[in-house]
């Protein structure tokens, strides 16, 4: 298992005022790794996803991804470096359809210039045809297809989550952040996903997962972080997680340790 | 389809100076149009990035003070003992010069407010506008301040073989601003369409997901606002040389709240609703004239504006729009936007 190391976190700390939301923050994510962030409520996760996608500035450390330093970037430049998230809440453009989601979703990949724009030559028009059938290639592939004309905003939470999905593969990442993704799905919406993310990974992508879901955590993971209080109490595989104590006492309180 | 109803409009359009021949209703026509060019540039920025530009009148009085000093030419000392002297130029010219000066200060503008948006941006248009009212009330010495600026030449078009094409009359001018508007109709109507729209759309309804999958914030909403500012900047232009005399009114606040009056009954974001808008509000007086004063047709103004809003909240063209294609089974859902603003904010 010699994989080249894709994300690498050093040192990260972020401070708001005089809470110390993450302290010394290290960790690698290997190439076509699939990892997962876990912690109970308040441990820092989403802050990490937020350092890691350029929308917070961490107080110190660095965040290199394939040997690019992040510190300094936009998030529209990171996403343009190949690492893109996606979101807890708001994971679509409600008022569009899903098929005008993906579009907006694939502008990185649109390079036709203002002037071809407004002109429309044949190439602005033929790169115009090509992001429609990608659009709707990404629509059946995460398996909306029937939803495709609908507007995003009505769909269940758990189809705006795939939508934020096919959003974010878009943009075409090497590395996807996915934040909570199953929250709002049913069992077996979960059990799809599942077979999902593992699709996306054979497609080459390194995955980095924040997620609640503890036998989808434990099903899909190569390897688990544990967070409590901003800093790592744990690291491992499912195996070696499921039984620390540290991670029993951090989610149930001392008293289970001991039981 | 659209495609069929925008050729026939064109064509009705184009065929009005055929058979209306009063002048007071020409002149109405063709202010009217000069405001629905402004109001489409300001429809590009409102309803399709969300962005409220309270000093749009600004660009367009660029515009037309750009055309109208090109064209008569100055002579200005500035501090330091210089002098500029311009000797008159074709007002074709000064057209070109109105569209890059606004677009310019579109530039300028965006780049300065686009770090702080939502209401900043409405104070900093606001602001904007007045300061270029001021310069223009102040600085006699270029723009004659109140004593306005008189004799401005008409647009004269070079036409092979015949020489000069004065555009004097107002059936040339009405062909003129019919021409103007439906170039940048069109020009809006494929930007929005083409992928720097759709990232304007995905700017508008949830920034911060917009930013995950790649899209620049401050390169498409600069890039709106210098085209936006820049097509004011023609209609202003325009404007200048038909009325051939401006004076320091034409950046009254009360001219970008008609312009925000037009999009917002037609309805905003969509490509027709300035037109709309702007032939109901534009048109209004003339049928109001005969049995109001001025000062009460605002009232009407106000009247017709609530009357609208409240049958067709988004507005005419997008509540009719809906009408019309509700068959296809689309589902309506009340409106996300005002929610999901707040959601945004996720990750801070």
């Amino acid at each position: 298992m010699a994989r080249p190391a894709a994300l690498k976190v050093e040192h990260v700390g972020i401070r708001f005022g005089g809470i110390v939301a993450l302290s010394d923050l290290n960790f690698i994510v290997d190439e076509g790794e699939i990892v997962s962030l876990i912690g109970p409520n308040g441990a820092g996760k989403t802050t990490a996803f937020n350092i890691v996608t350029g929308f917070l500035t961490p107080t110190h450390g660095s965040v290199n991804y394939r040997g690019t330093t992040l510190r300094g970037l936009k998030p529209h430049q990171i996403a343009d470096i190949g690492l893109v998230r996606t979101f807890q809440r708001t994971s679509v453009f409600p008022n569009d359809t899903v098929h005008d989601n993906l579009l907006i979703g694939l502008h990185r990949q649109s390079r036709v210039h203002l002037s071809e724009a407004i002109m429309g030559p044949p190439r602005a028009r033929r790169i115009e045809r090509k992001m429609h059938e990608q659009a709707r290639e990404l629509i059946e592939w995460v398996g909306l297809g029937r939803r495709i004309h609908d507007l995003a905003g009505s769909l269940s939470y758990g189809e705006q989550r795939l939508v934020g999905v096919a959003l974010a593969l878009a943009a075409n990442p090497s590395m996807l952040l996915l934040d909570e993704p199953v929250s709002g799905m049913n069992a077996s919406e979960t059990h799809n996903f599942i077979e999902l993310v593992r699709n996306i990974r054979d497609r080459g992508v390194t995955i980095l997962l924040v997620e609640h879901d503890m036998p989808m955590v434990m099903n899909i993971s190569d390897r688990i972080i544990v967070l409590n209080y901003g800093r790592i109490i744990a690291e491992g595989s499912p195996d070696v997680i499921r039984n620390d104590p540290a991670v029993i006492e951090a989610y149930l309180g001392r008293g289970a340790v001991r039981a | 389809m659209r495609l069929t109803v925008s050729i026939l409009t064109v064509a009705a359009l184009a065929s009005v100076p055929l058979w209306l021949r009063d002048p007071y209703l020409m002149n109405a026509l063709i202010t009217t149009g000069i405001f629905i060019i402004g109001a489409m540039s300001l429809n590009l920025l409102l309803g399709f990035t969300g962005q409220l530009s309270l000093g749009h009148v600004a660009f367009f009085g660029i515009g037309a003070y750009v055309s109208a000093l090109t064209s008569l030419g100055f002579d200005v000392g500035l501090p330091g003992g210089f002098r500029i002297v311009h000797e008159p130029w074709p007002p074709i010219v000064g057209l070109g010069l109105a569209i890059v000066a606004a677009g310019l200060c579109g530039y300028f503008v965006g780049r300065l407010s686009f770090r702080v948006r939502g209401a900043y941006f409405v104070i900093v248009t606001i602001s904007f506008a007045e300061v270029v009212r001021l310069v223009a009330l102040n600085w006699v010495e270029l723009t004659q301040g109140p004593l306005a600026l008189n004799n401005i030449p008409s647009i004269a078009l070079p036409t092979p073989g015949l020489g000069e094409l004065v555009l004097r009359t107002k059936l040339h001018n009405y062909y003129l601003v019919l021409t103007v508007a439906v170039i940048s109709y069109v020009l809006i109507a494929r930007l929005v369409r083409s992928h720097y729209g759709r990232a304007m759309r995905g700017l508008m309804e949830n920034e911060t997901l917009a930013v995950s999958v790649g899209i620049d914030v401050t390169k498409t909403l600069t890039l709106a606002a210098v085209i936006s500012a820049g097509i004011a900047g023609a209609a202003g232009s325009l404007y200048a040389h038909y009325i051939r005399i401006i004076d320091p009114e034409v950046f009254a606040f009360i001219n970008t709240v008609t312009m925000v009056i037009m999009v917002v009954s037609g309805g905003k974001g969509s490509l027709a609703g300035p037109v709309v808008g702007g032939l109901i509000f534009g048109l209004m007086p003339v049928f109001l004239r005969p049995i109001m004063a001025p000062e009460a047709q605002w009232i009407a103004y106000g009247g017709v504006l609530i009357v609208i809003l409240f049958l067709l909240p988004r507005g005419i063209v997008p509540s009719l729009g809906q009408l019309l294609t509700k068959p296809r089974g689309r589902v309506t859902v009340p409106n996300v936007a005002a929610y999901s603003k707040r959601d945004a904010k996720e990750p801070a």
